[in-house]
């Protein structure tokens, strides 16, 4: 059965790296990006580059303009409404980092944050730093066999020494969302602050921050088809009032003298300095794009694809997936054959896979594993980029064995 | 300067290799060779860290030329370990820090295995290997 992508020519790069006999599919770790937004960088820059923010002359104004709908453009791609702000930062990891330090006044020695065992590092590291800094304890959540984060066992290991609670939607090695309506409530119910590292997710769907209910929702543009350099942080009000200023510098500040200053509320508060103005314009464009796509259709080729995926891993003998992957990606290794010896391989043949530890190492070490391969899909795969996979992988596996 | 004996083998029979697939066999056949590194010498201190896989280098100076042996757990990586041991073993403090390794992987048609984004750790051999030649 051919699964054919609708979206694959507007795509640009893809044609591009076929003619290189490159099949793309390490989209989890960034994504190839639509003709849209290359326009709109292309319009921004050839048209009258300007600050944002600062300037009264035109140039200055576009550009805020553009800026600012790009802001719009993220609230309404997660149903922010009337409830939060969008800040922009230089990635998700900023963003998380942004956060460790903004909120690190609210911790006392003793406080826990909960975290889970599936991390990717930008989302244990700041907060296991902060740890260390004010002597609290990281608490990680377990998964259960299905690589899920054990909602039993969170409910006893989430309690009224939890101030905050940081987790994945969506693990970029495992590929499962996770159960968050369940998690967010038994932080809220011991009123602990909620971060949800939306960066896998937010890629995969449409998320509605007012429905989820965390405080604080994190992606980054490049996964999302956008530019890199820029992440986004969706904030409630109420949170983002106990969020204090981490990085200092033009534009963020109400008054200054030499010896005190005044600082900007959100957003403009959290954004020191000259921003991303060219990848926020065209994130923006981006967004555009993707809000004018047919979004069941998109979760639906998603989905099949997918499906095709893992037919086709279990169909070869000796493959262990890690967890139970429900979309977006699956990793897995192949028993007997040493990873970095199948990834030489694959690469060879023109296959762009990951290969290694996804910046997860300690879920990574959980499973005994140095490293594992992993494929991950987005829009503009169809089914013959998955048949190149296969075939690749057969080859190397019959070389190997 | 000319080159040992087993480099001469191995530049006639890379060269000669057409194809991804042939490479690789070869590489393989050249890992299988490599002779087995103690489990004494496998330890954390002989241990090339920046690899996938485990990698272990160890050389001395004999009688003023070095022996070096390596091994791996994975073995496409072993396979050019051993090519780059039969290009290094045998010579002389002055002769291995005028040897230009990338340049003899070039020679083999293995360039791309020492391309910076490449985490297969051969990079991190090549620069193990010079930290220990001094």
């Amino acid at each position: 059965m051919m699964i054919p992508s609708p979206w694959r020519a507007d795509f640009p790069a893809i044609a591009a790296l076929q003619r290189q006999d490159q099949t793309y599919l390490d989209n989890a770790a960034t994504t190839q990006k639509p003709q849209a937004l290359l326009d709109a960088l292309a319009h921004y820059y050839a048209n009258g580059a300007a600050n944002v923010h600062r300037a009264q002359h035109l140039p200055g104004a576009h550009a805020t303009q553009a800026f600012e709908d790009s802001r719009r453009k993220a609230a309404h791609w997660l149903n922010a409404g009337d409830c939060g702000q969008i800040i922009f930062t230089h990635g998700a990891t900023s963003a998380l980092n942004l956060l460790a330090y903004g909120l690190e006044h609210l911790f006392n020695p003793g406080d826990e944050i909960v975290i889970s065992a599936l991390e990717h590092h930008a989302n244990l590291l700041p907060w296991q730093q902060l740890a260390h800094r004010r002597e609290l304890k990281l608490v990680v959540l377990p998964l259960d066999v299905d690589g899920l984060i054990d909602l039993d066992t969170a409910a006893s290991l989430i309690g009224p020494q939890t101030r905050l609670l940081a987790v994945s939607q969506l693990s970029n090695v495992l590929g499962a969302w996770q159960p968050l309506p369940a998690l967010l409530a038994m932080a809220k119910a011991h009123s602990a602050l909620t971060v949800v590292d939306g960066a896998q997710g937010v890629v995969h769907g449409r998320h509605d921050v007012q429905v989820l209910g965390c405080d604080f929702y994190v992606f980054s543009s490049h996964k999302l088809y956008g530019p890199d350099g820029l992440g986004v942080l969706f904030g409630r009000h109420e949170a983002l009032k106990q969020l204090r200023h981490w990085q200092f510098g033009g534009e963020m500040v109400l008054d200054a003298d030499y010896q005190h200053a005044r600082f900007r509320p959100a957003p403009l508060g959290f954004e020191a300095g000259t921003p991303p103005i060219s990848s926020v314009i065209g994130l923006g464009a981006t967004l555009d794009y993707l809000v004018g796509l047919d979004q069941d259709a998109v979760s639906a080729h998603e989905a099949a694809l997918h499906d095709y995926l893992l037919k086709g891993l279990e169909a070869r003998n000796g493959i262990r997936l890690l967890g139970k992957p429900q979309l977006a990606l699956a990793s897995f290794i192949v028993e007997g054959v040493h990873n970095a010896d199948l990834a030489h391989l694959l690469t060879e043949q023109g296959i762009a896979v990951r290969a290694g530890h996804h910046c997860a190492m300690p879920l990574l070490k959980s499973f005994e594993l140095a490293g594992a391969i992993r494929v991950s899909l987005a829009l503009y795969n169809d089914s013959e980029d998955l048949e190149r996979f296969f075939e690749a992988l057969d080859q190397a596996l019959e070389l190997l064995r | 300067m000319n080159l040992p004996a087993d480099a001469v083998t191995a530049l006639e029979t890379f060269q000669a290799a057409a194809g991804w697939e042939q490479r690789a066999r070869l590489l393989m056949q050249w890992g299988d060779r490599l002779p087995v590194l103690s489990d004494a010498d496998k330890v954390d201190a002989n241990r090339v860290h920046g690899c996938e896989s485990q990698v272990w280098l160890v050389g001395s100076l004999e009688n003023a030329h070095w022996q070096f042996s390596a091994s791996s757990d994975a073995r496409l990586i072993r396979g050019l370990v051993a090519l780059l041991l039969a290009r290094v073993n045998g010579l002389s403090a002055v002769e291995l820090r005028q040897v230009d390794l990338p340049e003899w992987f070039n020679q083999l048609g293995l360039s791309r295995q020492l391309s910076p984004s490449r985490s297969n750790g051969l990079n991190a051999v090549l620069q193990r290997m010079n930290e220990l030649a001094g």
